[in-house]
């Protein structure tokens, strides 16, 4: 099996903060690896640092062989590596059209056939041609999230980059955009990364997990692992506690 | 007792291409109670809160037949009905947090300067007040976050500064706009805690927006579902499992739950006439 994506010792620090504390995780070719943990923990400064968002203090980043160095990325990595980002409205221009915002990295990559491949992104999404000449604004929030991973997908990137990708769809709408993201996996081999605090989601779509708290990750185990509560840490076992939902006796 | 009450609500958005529908004629009460509405993305979950605030965008028009919160007539509410209103006896948790924060101001200032608008405080007093609310929604440093701009901060960091902001003045009515999607479950659980021990003891009335339905099912009193602008189903959460539209009975079965292996998830045939 080859590493698709080595993270090493990895430390970002903003000012004196450390968002990330020599954190290392291996995800390989073809597979899809999951982040949970506590909000604030560092799951999307992961993220944002493999796509040189984040400023890198201390170990290494190897990426398909090669190793990244600061926050340059080449135009082929631009290409190859897509990310979904927590906040769509962070993945959008609020000034462009969801046309505009799906032309333009075709255009980029100088990939032809671009009307056809709109109208299917959008369709894939489960978003009908009537929001393609719609501006951000006008776009409920799940409607945006949806045309985020549209514009993630449409340039067939070989590694996505997925943080909460989700988060914002009801449970129809969801298990739509899974089953895509899972069938163009299997399709076409790409490798995910993905960040979700839902651990029935993460499950789902992953074979491995990484719980991360404080800056460092203190768990790392497979799916099946913790669908059967073998884990290892205190706080993985009390997310598994939270995860089985509200209950009015123990809010007190 | 009712603390709002909606009738045959629209809100439609003219544009070039045609006028949108967001919101389709729906009526409801709300009570000192938990009312959740979970819905299809798009469905009109958020234009509806946005509505009874008084938030439509421009250039969104709002039609009813009545709209009115503890006896007040919204629909006729004037700007200056609307500062009094909104953040002290109303507020709303909205879905984006850290987009409508305010970019170039710190969370801190924007809790104590939403405070003061409300209160005869002093600073030192609304800084403590705020700095208590953030560690009541389990923020790990307070005083870090009070110095940050809202870039700085992680999805759900922004999600609770933004519940907190809202919850210092001790609204009437909270309309909460899925304000945990961001958050981790022991953190969602805190949260919930606190919106909960507010209806209960101060009587709040509060709308919870959220695509979970267990959630919603766990946390709420009754729930209103909504399909394409209406709703299509009104529940007490007891009562769930004897759900009637096919909408509202698909939500139950496509969302992949933990120890579960079904690939790929079931998922809705979604019927013309539903949207009728
Ligand atoms: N530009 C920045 N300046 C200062 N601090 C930052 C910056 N970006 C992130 N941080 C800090 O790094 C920490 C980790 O943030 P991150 O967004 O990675 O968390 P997360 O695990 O994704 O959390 P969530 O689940 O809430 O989205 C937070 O404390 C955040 O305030
Ligand atoms: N400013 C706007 N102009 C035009 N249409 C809009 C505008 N804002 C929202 N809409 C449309 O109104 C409909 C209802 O939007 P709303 O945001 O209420 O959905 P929602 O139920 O909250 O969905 P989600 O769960 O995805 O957030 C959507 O189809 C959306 O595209
Ligand atoms: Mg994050
Ligand atoms: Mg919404």
């Amino acid at each position: 099996m080859t590493i698709e994506i080595a993270i090493d010792g990895l430390s970002v620090t903003f000012r004196e903060f450390r968002a990330l504390k020599a954190v290392s995780i291996a995800v390989e070719k073809g597979e899809s690896f999951g982040l949970v943990g506590e909000s604030g923990s560092g799951k999307s400064t992961l993220l944002r640092a493999i796509t040189g968002l984040a400023p890198s203090s201390g170990g290494s980043i190897t990426v398909a062989g090669e190793t990244l160095s600061g926050s340059r990325r080449s135009h082929a990595f631009r290409r190859a590596v897509q990310m979904v980002f927590q906040d769509p409205y962070a993945s959008l221009h609020p000034r462009q059209t969801v046309d505009r915002q799906l032309v333009e990295p075709l255009a980029i990559h100088g990939i032809g056939d671009a009307e056809t491949r709109i109208l299917r992104a959008l369709d894939e999404v489960g978003l009908g041609p009537s929001f393609r000449f719609r501006y951000p604004h006008q776009l409920s929030g799940g409607q945006r999230q949806r045309v985020a991973i549209a514009r993630a997908l449409i340039v067939e990137p070989e590694i996505l980059l997925l943080d909460e990708p989700t988060s914002a769809l009801d449970a129809s709408v969801q298990a739509e955009v899974l089953n895509l993201l899972e069938e163009v996996r299997a399709r076409r081999g790409l490798t995910y990364l993905m960040v979700s605090h839902d651990l029935g989601v993460v499950t789902h779509m992953c074979s491995r997990l990484a719980v991360m708290r404080e800056g460092e990750v203190v768990e790392m185990l497979s799916a099946a692992d913790l669908a059967a509560g073998r884990t290892v840490s205190d706080y993985t076992a009390r997310l598994m506690v939270a995860s089985k939902g509200f209950s009015r006796e123990a809010a007190g | 007792m009712t603390l709002l009450a909606v009738r045959n609500l629209s809100v439609t958005y003219p544009t070039r291409t045609g006028l949108i529908e967001a919101v389709r004629g729906i009526s409801f009460d709300l009570g000192r109670e938990r009312l959740g509405i979970v819905g299809e993305s798009g469905s009109g979950k958020s234009q509806t809160g946005r509505a009874v605030m008084g938030l439509t965008p421009k250039p969104g028009i709002v039609r009813a037949d009545a709209m009115t919160f503890s006896g007040v007539d919204l629909l006729n509410a004037g700007p200056a009905d609307w500062r009094t209103l909104r953040g002290s006896r109303m507020a709303m948790i909205l879905q984006d947090p850290k987009f409508s924060l305010n970019p170039v101001m710190t969370i801190g200032r924007q809790i104590t300067e939403t405070l003061r608008q409300h209160e005869k405080v002093t600073k030192k007093e609304a800084r403590q007040r705020a700095l208590a609310m953030l560690e009541a929604v389990q923020i790990r440093d307070p005083e870090r976050l009070f110095g940050l701009y809202p870039h700085e901060v992680s999805g759900g960091m922004g999600q609770r500064a933004m519940i907190a902001m809202m919850l210092v003045c001790g609204p009437e009515l909270l309309i909460a706009d899925e304000p945990t999607s961001a958050l981790d479950v022991t953190v969602q659980l805190e949260v919930l805690g606190i919106l909960d021990r507010l209806v209960r003891d101060t009587g709040m009335g509060l709308i919870f927006i959220s695509h979970d339905l267990r959630l919603v099912s766990s946390f709420c009193d009754r729930v209103i579902v909504m399909y394409a602008g209406r709703i299509v189903e009104e529940l007490a959460t007891a009562d769930l499992s004897h759900a009637r539209h096919p909408y509202t009975r698909g939500l139950l079965d496509c969302t992949p739950k933990i120890g579960e292996d079904r690939h790929p998830l079931p998922v809705l045939e979604r019927r013309k006439e539903w949207a009728a």
